[in-house]
C-alpha cells in the first residue's frame, strides 16, 4: 500500500533536487508530444535540445538568452519572496528599451564614452517608472499588482509600437517599423568577433552577485523574507511594509529594465517592434525553476533559453511549429509545482495490509 | 449629423456581439472564485477553446459537436490546473500563469493546421423578426443561441449562487472552507467541480470568439481578452449581474475604437487599441480603493490552498 504522510518540515534536499525531476519529467512529456504530433521523440529532443548549442555559435547565442532570462528573473525573485506577483516584466522590459532607446536616439550619430552609461542608466530608469505603476496602485490604492502589470504590458507594446512606426522610425528607412541605428557609443560592445554575445551578461552577472549579497546580507533580504513566508508577522515586527512593496518593483523594474537595454542596444543596434520574444513572462518560470536563489536562476535561465534555441532549430530542420517552446515552458513549470508536493509530503510505501 | 435610431440600434448589437466571450468567461471565473479559487489560467482555457472549437468544427463539419468539443477542451485543460492546486495543492497564481503559458503553446500548435481555413456561418434565431422594429429588433433578434445564452448566464449565475442549496455550498467553501468540512462538505469535490465548470465557460467563451465573432483561426486571438476577464470579476465585486455591465462597457470601449478609426478621427491607432487596458486599470483602481468594501466581497479563501489531514 502507498501511504501519504506531510513532513513535519519542507525537505531542504527536495527543495533543490525538484527541479531537476521537473526537468526529466518535462523532457518525458515532450517526447511523447512529439511522439504523438508524429515526429520520432529521441530524434526531435536531440534537435530541440542538443543540436542548437553543439557549436560555439550555439553556445553563444543560448548566452545572449539567458541573459535577459537572469536579469529579469533576479529581479523578480525580490518581488515574489516577499509575496509580490508582478507578472508584467514584459512591459517593465518594453517600456525600459523604450526610454533607452529614446536617450539613444537623442545621441544619434554622436560619439563619447559617456553616452553608453547614460542609456543603459535610462534603460533601468524606465523599468524602474513602469514598474512603480502597480506598486504605487498597490500601496496606495489596494489594486491588484497582478492585474495592473500585466495590463501594462499590453500598454507598452502597443507604446512601442506607435514610436517605432510613427515619430521615431526612420526617416530613411523606407516605412519599415523601426528607428534608425544607433551609434556605436550607444551599443552594448560585442564580445567576441562573429558571435552575438555582448557585454550585457556583465549586467546579468552584476545583478546575480548584488541580488545573493542583499538577500543574503542584509537587513532587507531579512525583511524580505519573513514578509514571503508570513504578512502578519512582517507586520507584527514593525516592517514598513509599503515601502518595501515599492522597492521590490523598483528593483525588479530595473532589472527588466536592464535586460530591454541589453536587448536593443546589443547585436540589433535599434528599436523595432518585436523587442522581446516574450523575456518577460517566461522569466516567471526561471525565477520559479531558480527556487527564487540567484545561483539556482543562472542555471534556470540556462535550460529555460534551451526552449527559445531547441523551438527555432526544431522549426528549421523538423517543421516543428516554434509554439513548442511555449509548450515546454508551461510543462516546466507544471512539473515544478507538481513536484513541490514532495516538499511537504512523504510516501511511504508500506507493503500489502488486510 | 443626424442620429440614425437604426444605426445605435445596430453599435448597441456589436457592443453585445463582443462583450459575450466576456460575459461567458467572467461568469465561469466568478464561480470558480467564488469557491475559493483563483484560476489565473482564463486566457489558456480561452485560447484552447478557440482552436479546440474550430479544429472540430474543420474536421467533423458539425457545429454543435465544434462547441461541445471546445467546452470539453475548457473542461480538460482545466483538469491540470484542478489536480495541480487541489490535488498537489501547489500555488494557484503559478499554476494559472503555467495554464497560461501552456495553453497559447499548445494552441499555436494544434493551429498550425488550420490558418487560413475559412469558417463557418453560425446559425442564428429568430432571423425572420430582424427588421420588424427599428431600435429594438437588431438588437433582440437575429443572433445566435450562444449569445442568448451569454445574457441569461449572469441571472442564472446570480440565481445559482444566492437561491440554489448547491449555490450556498460553493460559497460556503469560498468563504471558509474550515468550517465548510467540519460540516461535511467535501471541499474539494466542490472545487474541482467549479474550477472544471470555469473551464467550460472559458472554453465556449473562446468558441465563441474562432467560431462566431471572427469565425476563423488566429494565433493568439484572445488578444488578453482573458485577463479582461479576469478583471471584470473583481469589477463586479463577485456580483453576477455587475459582469454584465462591465463587459457592455468594455464590449463599448472595443466598438468605440472601430467607429473612431472608421470616422477619421486623429487620434493614433495604438492609443485606441490600448483604451480597453488602460480603462481596466482605472476601473480597477477606482473599485479597489475601498479596501473595506473589497474585503467584504472577495471570498475569504481566495487563491488559499485547503489541505484536510485525513
Amino acid at each position: 500500500m502507498i501511504k501519504i504522510v506531510k513532513r513535519d518540515q519542507p525537505s531542504r534536499a527536495i527543495f533543490f533536487l525538484t527541479p531537476i525531476l521537473a526537468i526529466f519529467l518535462t523532457l518525458v512529456a515532450g517526447g511523447l508530444i512529439f511522439y504523438i504530433i508524429g515526429f520520432k521523440p529521441f530524434e526531435a529532443l536531440k534537435f530541440f535540445f542538443i543540436v542548437p548549442i553543439a557549436d560555439m555559435y550555439g553556445f553563444s547565442e543560448l548566452l545572449l538568452k539567458a541573459t535577459p532570462l537572469c536579469l529579469i528573473a533576479i529581479g523578480l525573485s525580490f518581488c515574489f519572496k516577499s509575496n509580490n506577483w508582478n507578472i508584467g516584466a514584459e512591459g517593465q522590459l518594453t517600456f525600459g528599451a523604450i526610454v533607452s532607446g529614446g536617450v539613444a536616439l537623442i545621441f544619434y550619430e554622436q560619439e563619447g564614452f559617456y553616452i553608453l552609461p547614460i542609456v543603459i542608466l535610462a534603460g533601468a530608469i524606465g523599468g524602474m517608472l513602469y514598474a512603480s505603476i502597480p506598486a504605487i496602485l498597490k500601496t496606495y490604492f489596494n489594486t491588484n499588482e497582478i492585474l495592473v502589470s500585466l495590463m501594462l504590458v499590453y500598454v507598452s507594446k502597443l507604446i512601442l509600437d506607435y514610436l517605432v512606426v510613427g515619430p521615431w522610425s526612420n526617416p530613411e528607412g523606407f516605412n519599415f517599423p523601426e528607428t534608425r541605428q544607433f551609434s556605436d557609443s550607444a551599443r552594448l560592445p560585442i564580445l567576441f568577433d562573429g558571435l552575438r554575445i555582448h557585454a550585457g551578461i556583465f549586467l546579468a552577472l552584476a545583478a546575480v552577485v548584488a541580488s545573493w549579497f542583499i538577500f543574503y546580507k542584509t537587513y532587507l533580504g531579512f525583511q524580505m523574507k519573513v514578509s514571503g513566508f508570513s504578512l502578519k508577522t512582517a507586520k507584527y515586527a514593525g516592517y514598513k511594509g509599503k515601502k518595501m512593496i515599492i522597492l521590490v518593483f523598483l528593483i525588479s523594474g530595473a532589472c527588466a529594465g536592464l535586460a530591454g537595454v541589453g536587448e536593443i542596444t546589443g547585436p540589433i543596434g535599434q528599436l523595432h517592434r518585436e523587442v522581446s520574444p516574450d523575456y518577460g513572462f517566461t522569466a516567471i518560470i526561471v525565477a520559479f525553476l531558480g527556487r527564487l536563489h540567484p545561483i539556482g536562476i543562472i542555471f534556470a535561465s540556462l535550460i529555460v533559453a534551451i526552449t527559445y534555441l531547441g523551438a527555432e532549430t526544431a522549426q528549421i530542420f523538423m517543421q516543428i511549429p516554434k509554439y513548442t517552446g511555449q509548450v515546454f515552458q508551461g510543462m516546466i513549470l507544471f512539473f515544478l509545482l507538481a513536484s513541490d508536493y514532495l516538499l511537504f509530503f512523504k510516501i511511504k510505501f508500506t507493503g500489502l495490509k488486510k | 449629423m443626424i442620429i440614425d435610431i437604426h444605426f445605435i440600434g445596430l453599435i448597441i448589437t456589436s457592443i453585445m456581439a463582443s462583450a459575450v466571450p466576456l460575459i461567458l468567461a467572467s461568469c465561469g471565473e466568478l464561480i470558480t472564485e467564488r469557491s475559493g479559487v483563483l484560476n489565473l489560467g482564463v486566457e489558456g482555457m480561452m485560447i484552447i477553446g478557440a482552436i479546440s472549437g474550430f479544429a472540430f468544427m474543420t474536421v467533423t463539419g458539425s457545429l454543435f459537436i465544434a462547441v461541445i468539443g471546445a467546452m470539453l477542451a475548457g473542461v480538460l485543460i482545466s483538469t491540470i490546473f484542478a489536480f495541480l492546486t487541489q490535488t498537489l495543492i501547489t500555488n494557484h497564481v503559478a499554476t494559472g500563469l503555467a495554464l497560461t503559458i501552456f495553453g497559447i503553446g499548445i494552441s499555436a500548435m494544434i493551429g498550425k493546421n488550420f490558418v487560413g481555413i475559412p469558417g463557418k456561418e453560425f446559425p442564428v434565431l429568430f432571423e425572420s423578426l430582424k427588421d420588424t422594429i427599428p431600435f429594438l429588433s437588431p438588437i433582440l433578434f437575429g443572433h445566435s443561441i450562444v449569445f442568448y445564452f451569454a445574457f441569461a448566464l449572469p441571472f442564472f449565475t446570480n440565481y445559482f449562487l444566492k437561491k440554489t442549496k448547491i449555490g450556498l455550498i460553493v460559497r460556503a467553501v469560498g468563504d471558509s472552507p474550515e468550517s465548510a468540512s467540519n460540516q461535511g462538505i467535501n471541499v474539494k469535490l466542490v472545487r474541482y467541480s467549479c474550477i472544471l465548470y470555469g473551464g467550460a465557460m472559458c472554453g465556449l467563451a473562446g468558441a465563441y470568439l474562432s467560431m462566431i465573432y471572427t469565425p476563423q483561426w488566429i494565433e493568439n486571438m484572445t488578444g488578453g481578452r482573458g485577463w479582461i476577464a479576469l478583471a471584470l470579476v473583481v469589477f463586479s465585486t463577485w456580483n453576477p449581474i455587475k459582469i454584465l455591465i462591465g463587459a457592455m462597457i468594455f464590449g463599448g470601449l472595443t466598438i468605440i475604437q472601430f467607429h473612431m478609426q472608421a470616422m477619421g478621427v486623429r487620434v493614433p491607432v495604438q492609443f485606441l487599441t490600448a483604451l480597453p487596458y488602460i480603462v481596466t486599470i482605472i476601473v480597477l483602481v477606482v473599485i479597489s480603493r475601498d479596501s473595506r468594501k473589497i474585503r467584504l466581497s472577495t471570498p475569504s479563501s481566495l487563491g488559499k490552498s485547503f489541505y484536510k489531514d485525513n
